[in-house]
């Protein structure tokens, strides 16, 4: 049976990419593997996966943690202390994504970030992951639109190797085309698996590149197949060169460690490399003001679950007014974050025609954003119904705005946790680190407490 | 099974992805004081006192209650019956069930694997008497009322359907099928469409009923409580659960092999997966096994497939090995996707390492460099947050490891020899594998 997929524009945030795959012991079908909590990095099998409560981004006492200062060579640097376990993570962001390639080399940021891993003139390829697997550690790097992260997860006292080795790659990286070649063909095999076998993933690209018809945000981070064939040595070198600077990175220790100990190695390592380049202000092009409604269909006789999804455009949290950027983000939760949200009491509960439902603000790009609606048909029900369902909501919402009671996310009790999970990196970037210092948690929450911003929470994921 | 896989998209990739855990000294870092503690009721759990935050995961299991207990025709129902113990209880309806547990910032959730079903529950110390009555509840008196039951089974319904076609989960399928085939294992824990339309409210308190009891309940709890705190907490929670579950045999399950099966898709990537022998958690052999499957294909960067197929021929982004242990069965599984046409040449790789590591094992450095990475990520993976170090008190008991297990865990690594290494390769890997390929018969 044919089925449709349409989507008047859609979802996915920055997409992101990661150099490998983590933990795939217990990816499949292991239940139990030698380690007893090998496979929690699954999503769990209760179709209500919403986020448990008490993220730990929602700390209070993170922002007083936090120590920030720049090196010479303008080499952002930020450390949060956390004593409770011997164990430290470093993360390098580089400012610099996939939305600051050069037309026609769709992927390149993404290229590089693998081609990171092939070693510098000291140290040949393996090497830095070598002896980061010798202790047990745990690293990774990722990709997405305005930024380019690596991270290890290591014993406390491993700090100073992982740094020496990451200040290393950040002017040492050497390419030949020996390893260039077959990572080229790694990076066309992840976008078979990521996109090209999956018509949900291809229809979301389409709706990135059919909402952002000017930005680069509509361009897929792991780029275009055509342009991913032709990415060579030297356009890695290239966008190395250019990005690839102390002044345009940012170094984040959290950990058990102090500042002064970690200002002390940054100094040693991070602190000996020139800066290479000036990347200068970062830009985005804008969107024109969108006249015209743009529906996207995608047909695929491998679909059999229809399903839609609408995105706005948004300003990002940079762009928007003060409020707007937290305004938007209560929005999407009282609208669609959860199982007590709007949407999901009137689709999935109350008229039963929907068995997923929610909405999402991605504030956290770099100028342009999202903010987008999405439903999945259950039963008999149509994609009209889905539509017309929403809709409803949005009008309810337009018309009468939200009440007191409504959010609450942010605030629950369980949110107070401290876990030490709160050092695990994400794709936001230094941005989610950075707000918590530049604008106070609290502030924020005065600010939202205006009626006239749309609610009184503000929700960090 | 989500919905959240709606919105997540590449999203969601990378939360799996930076899912790195934590990594700790090779020494035994973290000082996990396990106590052993008995409710005045009976109920035994394993506690690690953390008073530096007002927090308390509880995390526990019904062991041997999982989807084996799904009676045929009825599969899926462990699984929907996760969904539904939070969908109201009591005299508490679904949504007031549901905002209960968002104002008092309650975590509750559960799961069922092939042998068991388990829960996990955290709370802060400020509502915790509210927050483990509606533990309790959800335990003891479910309600199973039907706009809630409609609602799960149909999200799990459209799950199932919108996967119909994934390649990944067709791969898991047909494996799973083939390798385990006429054994429960071999069923979707999920269920199927038809088999959820044959489950009933009396269905899923029937199967409640028999399988959640005192006998086969193991608890671990990290948190700020007190061994006497924690013993009244049981006895509220578990204390009118059944003395005795009433568990279906399983038979064991001797993997399949030998067989080759493809699974025709029009899709430009094959997936493959392959399936070996594979140790019980309670065999002798367990830890060479262990160090082997790392050296294998375990190690994230550093193994043997990763190297020979992803690093040096382009061939794949992810090429993996595990070793799956149940209580009934256990297999070593390969899992790595190509494009259509490199399919058989990359078979044909995986076939090669099998052979050479059962001719010749590891390296003495190989065997080294494995057993300091499995040391060293143990309290990594399982000790670095509450709730992991929850799971993993869970773990050792479902597990029957032992309360000290964590500080033997070291020496048990370092007593296996180059040579117990190799004897499990030869054991294991020197048959002929099941080879399922999901993609273009051609290839």
């Amino acid at each position: 049976m044919m089925q449709v997929m349409r989507a008047v524009s859609a979802s996915t945030l920055a997409g992101i990419l990661a150099f490998g795959p983590v933990s795939v012991a217990g990816a499949q079908t292991a239940t139990k593997t030698e380690n007893p909590t090998a496979e929690k990095a699954d999503a769990p099998s209760t179709v209500k996966s919403d986020a448990i409560a008490g993220t730990p981004a929602d700390q209070e006492p993170v922002e007083e943690r936090i120590t920030e200062f720049t090196l010479d060579n303008g080499l952002q640097v930020v450390v949060l202390p956390d004593h409770r376990a011997p164990v430290v993570t470093q993360m390098v962001y580089y400012h610099v994504g996939a939305a600051d390639e050069a037309p026609g080399e769709s992927g390149i940021a993404h290229f590089l970030e693998h081609l990171m891993f092939k070693g510098t003139k000291a140290h040949p390829e393996g090497e830095f992951s070598r002896a980061v697997a010798d202790i047990g550690g745990q690293e990774n790097a990722f990709t997405t639109d305005d930024y380019t992260g690596y991270y290890q997860q290591v014993p406390a006292s491993e700090l100073a190797m992982v740094m020496k080795y990451e200040a290393d790659r950040m002017a040492n990286l050497v390419l030949t085309d020996e390893v260039v070649a077959p990572e080229r063909d790694v990076i066309l095999e992840e976008r078979r698996m990521r996109v090209d076998n999956d018509p949900g993933a291809q229809l979301q690209e389409t709706v990135q590149a059919t909402l952002f018809q000017n930005s680069p945000y509509g361009i897929p981070v792991i780029g275009w197949r055509s342009e991913m064939e032709q990415l060579s040595r030297d356009d890695a070198i290239a966008f190395y060169d250019k990005y690839y600077t102390p002044n345009n990175a940012t170094l984040l220790v959290a950990g058990d460690v102090t500042a002064s100990e970690v200002k002390a190695l940054a100094e040693e390592t991070f602190g000996k490399v020139e800066r290479r380049a000036d990347p200068g202000d970062r830009d985005r092009a804008l969107e024109p003001e969108p006249l015209a409604a743009r529906t996207v269909t995608l047909t695929d006789e491998k679909v059999t679950q229809p399903s839609m999804q609408r995105v706005y455009l948004a300003p990002g949290e940079t762009i928007a007014e003060p409020g707007e950027a937290e305004a938007l983000d209560v929005l999407a939760d009282i609208l669609g974050g959860g199982t007590t949200s709007r949407l999901y009491r009137s689709l999935v509960v109350d008229k039963g025609i929907a068995a997923g439902t929610g909405a999402y603000y991605g504030g956290t790009a770099l100028k342009e954003s999202q903010f987008g609606v999405y439903g999945m048909p259950r039963g008999e029900a149509s994609l009209a119904e889905i539509e017309t369902a929403i809709d409803a909501e949005i009008a309810e919402v337009r018309k009468t705005g939200v009440t007191e009671a409504e959010p609450r996310t942010g605030e629950k009790p369980g949110s107070q946790e401290h876990d030490l999970s709160a050092r695990q990196p994400d794709g936001d970037g230094p941005p989610r680190w950075r707000r918590a210092v530049d604008r106070p948690y609290a502030e924020g929450r005065r600010d939202l407490a205006r009626p006239d911003r749309g609610g009184h929470r503000c929700r960090r994921q | 099974m989500t919905m959240k896989a709606l919105t997540s998209g590449l999203k969601g990739l990378a939360v799996a992805t930076s899912f790195g855990l934590l990594a700790f000294a090779s020494a035994p870092a973290l000082a996990v004081d396990i106590q052993e503690v008995t409710s005045p009721g009976g109920i035994k759990a394993l506690l690690v006192e953390d008073h530096s935050n007002p927090l308390i995961a509880v995390n526990f299991a019904f062991k041997g209650g999982g989807s084996t207990q799904d009676p045929d025709g009825k599969e899926g129902l462990s699984n929907l019956l996760t969904g539904l113990l939070d969908e109201g209880a009591g005299d508490i309806e679904s949504a007031d069930f549901q905002a209960k547990l968002d104002d008092l910032g309650v975590s509750m959730s559960f799961d069922t694997s092939y042998d068991n079903f388990t829960g996990s529950f955290r709370t802060i110390t400020d509502f915790e008497d509210e927050a483990f009555d509606l533990l309790h509840l959800a335990l003891t008196e479910p309600r199973f009322d039907e706009e809630p039951v409609n609602r799960i089974r149909g999200q799990i319904v459209t799950g199932i359907l919108a996967d119909r076609n994934n390649p990944e989960e067709i791969a898991s399928k047909v494996f799973r099928e083939t390798v385990f085939a006429g054994h429960p294992y071999s069923r979707p824990d999920e269920g199927t469409p038809e088999s959820l339309a044959n489950i009933s409210a009396e269905d899923l308190e029937a199967f409640r009923n028999r399988v959640f009891a005192k006998d086969d309940l193991v608890v671990g709890v990290v948190g700020d409580i007190t061994p006497e705190q924690l013993g009244k907490r049981l006895d509220q929670v578990f204390g009118s659960l059944n003395e005795t579950a009433d568990l279906t045999p399983v038979p064991m399950a001797e993997p399949v092999l030998g067989k080759t099966v493809n699974y025709d898709i029009a899709v430009p990537q094959t997936n493959i997966r392959v399936a070996m022998p594979g140790v019980m958690r309670s065999d002798d052999d367990f830890f060479a096994a262990y160090l082997m499957n790392h050296i294998l294909g375990g190690g994230s960067f550093t193994s043997r497939l990763y190297e020979e197929i992803r690093e040096k021929r382009g061939l794949a982004y992810g090429a993996y090995s595990y070793l799956a242990s149940y209580d009934h069965g256990a297999l070593l599984g390969i899992g790595t996707a190509t494009r259509a046409d490199a399919a058989p040449q990359t078979v044909d790789i995986i076939r090669l390492e099998l052979q050479s590591m059962a001719e010749k094992g590891p390296t003495p450095e190989e065997l080294e460099k494995a057993k300091a990475y499995v040391k060293g990520s143990y309290a990594v993976r399982n000790l670095d947050s509450s709730l992991a170090v929850a799971q993993t008190l869970v773990g050792i008991q479902l597990d029957d490891l032992g309360k000290d297990y964590i500080d033997e865990r070291q020496a048990l690594i370092d007593a296996v020899t180059l040579d117990d290494v190799k004897a499990a390769a030869k054991k294991l890997l020197d048959v002929s594998p099941t080879v399922v390929t999901v993609g273009p018969a051609a290839s």
